[in-house]
């Protein structure tokens, strides 16, 4: 037995229409883990999800479940559960009988459904809703009672598609930690789907970016953060200064018009490179100490920080977040630490 | 507030309603005699006749049956439609709705024709050693009458309701464990039951009181109450007795229709 609960292999999805919505996908889901599926709209995250539910078809590649291959079975026969973008909730049943949906459809014993049920709505913190009608509860209220819905069958897996999509910021935020820690003491497989990149960074113990359905790259937030595999993961997660370089040899790049030492190593001499810069890693320097100079275009407050944009002599247009204040029409320094420099191979455009 | 924007309306329904509506009360509870109009329950005694008792009982008879076939048929038709993965959607529903558009009296007159002693339908057992078989004046006859003309208004409502069920409603239930006969049981029926309820009520209604399709395809033998009312006010010349029957009939499909809602009521409830 592998240590994998769920392996997609090879997984291509091509809908009628054409739309290839997953080029061979291979994933590898261990057993406890916050996985997140994190792209753009389009990208075949909830295609992902939807093939893993059973309710899509991959077009080509197998769906292991422990071991064994399931992709001839039907969505009510497979042990994972779902959490819907819209909570499809039943609005012909009160919240009890929404939560006792799956529990009677196993023919579980009523004692055990009263039990498990109140136990779900005390996770959710909706003691005392059983009687409500779903249609009478807030968003946020509803979403707890599908989220209790599929977690009160104890599934292996729960599949969660953009669930706190529809929330205000600061619900998603409780959300958030509140999903965390269920999955935490509940020790079930989480797979989760959404275009929220902070969501994905503050939540999983792994993400899988995805693009154009090809998987770009799967890491834990922290080295998908500080090391992306490439200029879309970077763009994607956070904010980035991407910029056209050359790699002059090993631990020196050249950029915007300067020699800048890194600590790459392995590009072919005079190779291009895209240099991703994080906007939080550039430092203000006084003029005579700096890499470059620009003049400030905008300033913007966001709270912790400020959002800079500098133009330099050459005519990039950099964002810089800084905590000090700077002026509109004022000619900075500018330095990056080697360390800070991310150097990453070209995407090949076909 | 545009209130007078409603006012042909409220002229409109005075005239041909309201009115109407009282004159049948009027007449029904009162008759002619040498000392002028007085108030009497001659016509309601009348009803009493086993005779009339037994052509409300057919009346409801034919309707209910007619109306329970149109569900039968009309509901699975209604979820064929709906569902998602259909694509010939609108060819299906044309199809439907295309008989509405002829005339009713031309849609019964056809059926007189197929189903008389010579029509097609009696050739076509001729032609493959069969029988004649008398069709025509039986209860089935009306029935079936009945099913074609009214069988659209019982899909329509159905399937209006059930395009708006969320695919991912049945999927949800699908993921927590439901088979399709389950889905169907537990997701799809309660779901569409307004659509099921307007339906049933738009074909028992005007079926319980038809007059034509009785008299084309029943003959003089299965007269309905309709076909009696008719009799009263065109024949007989006896509006009091006329009116008294109208009225009871309304008053019976009233206390149906209440008992109907308020099984939908209960039904909710109990489900909710």
């Amino acid at each position: 037995m592998s240590d994998y609960i769920i392996q997609l292999n090879n997984i291509s999805k091509v809908f009628e229409d054409g739309f290839v919505a997953l080029d061979n996908l291979n994933l590898s889901i261990k057993k406890n883990e916050f996985l997140t599926l994190l792209g753009p709209s389009g990208c075949g995250k909830t295609t992902t999800l939807r093939i893993i539910g059973g309710f899509e078809m991959p077009t080509e590649g197998e769906i292991v479940f422990q071991g064994q291959k399931i992709n001839d079975l039907p969505p009510h026969k497979r042990k994972v559960n779902t959490v819907f973008q819209k909570y499809a909730l039943f609005t012909h049943l009160n919240v009890f009988d929404n939560v006792a949906f799956g529990l009677k459809i196993s023919k579980t014993p009523k004692n055990e459904i009263k039990e498990r049920v109140r136990e779900m709505l005390n996770l959710v913190n909706l003691q005392g809703f059983e009687k409500r009608q779903v249609e009478s509860l807030s968003g946020g209220q509803q979403q707890r009672v599908a989220i209790a819905r599929a977690l009160v069958n104890r599934p292996e897996v729960l599949l969660l598609d953009e669930p706190l999509g529809a929330l205000d910021l600061k619900m998603r935020k409780d959300m958030q930690i509140e999903l965390k820690k269920m999955q935490e003491k509940l020790g079930i497989t989480f797979i989760y789907v959404t275009h929220d990149q902070e969501e994905a960074l503050s939540m999983s113990d792994s993400i899988v970016i995805l693009n154009e359905g090809i998987v770009q790259q799967i890491d834990t937030p922290i080295n998908i953060y500080n090391e992306p595999k490439n200029a879309f993961v970077a763009d994607f997660i956070g904010e980035s200064n991407i910029i056209d370089g050359t790699m002059l040899q090993d631990k020196l790049v050249h950029f915007c018009n300067k020699d800048i030492p890194c600590i790459d190593t392995g590009f072919a001499k005079n190779e291009k490179v895209d240099v991703v810069i994080r906007p939080e890693d550039i430092d203000i320097k006084n003029l005579s100490d700096a890499q470059w100079t620009g003049k400030v275009t905008s300033v913007i407050f966001k709270g912790v920080h400020y959002d800079i944009t500098v133009e330099s002599s050459d005519g990039f247009v950099w964002l810089l977040q800084n905590t000090d204040r700077q002026y509109e029409g004022d000619t900075i320094g500018m330095s990056v630490d080697p360390d800070d420099i991310h150097i990453m191979k070209k995407v090949i455009d076909l | 507030m545009r209130r007078w924007l409603s006012y042909p309306y409220l002229v409109w329904m005075i005239m041909f309603i309201t009115v109407p509506l009282l004159l049948i009360v009027f007449y029904a509870f009162t008759k002619q005699t040498d000392g002028g109009i007085v108030f009497s329950l001659d016509h309601f005694r009348q009803i009493l006749d086993p005779l009339y008792l037994k052509v409300f009982l057919r009346s409801f008879k034919i309707a209910f049956i007619s109306m329970l076939i149109c569900l039968l048929i009309g509901y699975p038709v209604a979820l064929f439609l709906s569902s998602k993965d259909f694509s010939q959607k609108s060819t299906y529903l044309m199809l439907i709705v295309i008989p509405m558009w002829m005339n009713f009296l031309l849609r019964t007159y056809a059926w007189l024709t197929l189903l008389e002693n010579n029509g097609i339908f009696n050739k076509l057992l001729e032609f493959l050693g069969f029988g004649k078989v008398q069709f025509l004046y039986s209860e089935g006859a009306v029935i079936l009458g009945t099913v074609y003309n009214f069988l659209p208004f019982m899909i329509l409502p159905i399937y209006s309701v059930m395009v708006k069920i969320d695919e991912s409603v049945i999927s949800a239930a699908q993921d927590l464990g439901a088979n399709s006969f389950q889905v169907l049981l537990k997701v799809m029926i309660p779901l569409s039951l307004p659509g099921v309820i307007s339906g049933i009520t738009m074909v028992f209604m005007p079926a319980v009181s038809t007059f034509v399709i009785s008299r084309l395809l029943g003959g003089g033998q299965f007269a309905l109450i309709g076909n009696i009312i008719e009799q009263q006010f065109l024949l007989t010349g006896n509006w009091g007795f006329g009116s008294a029957l109208s009225f009871v009939l309304m008053v019976l499909v009233i206390i149906s229709m209440f008992f109907m809602n308020a099984n939908e009521r209960n039904g909710k409830e109990s489900m909710l």
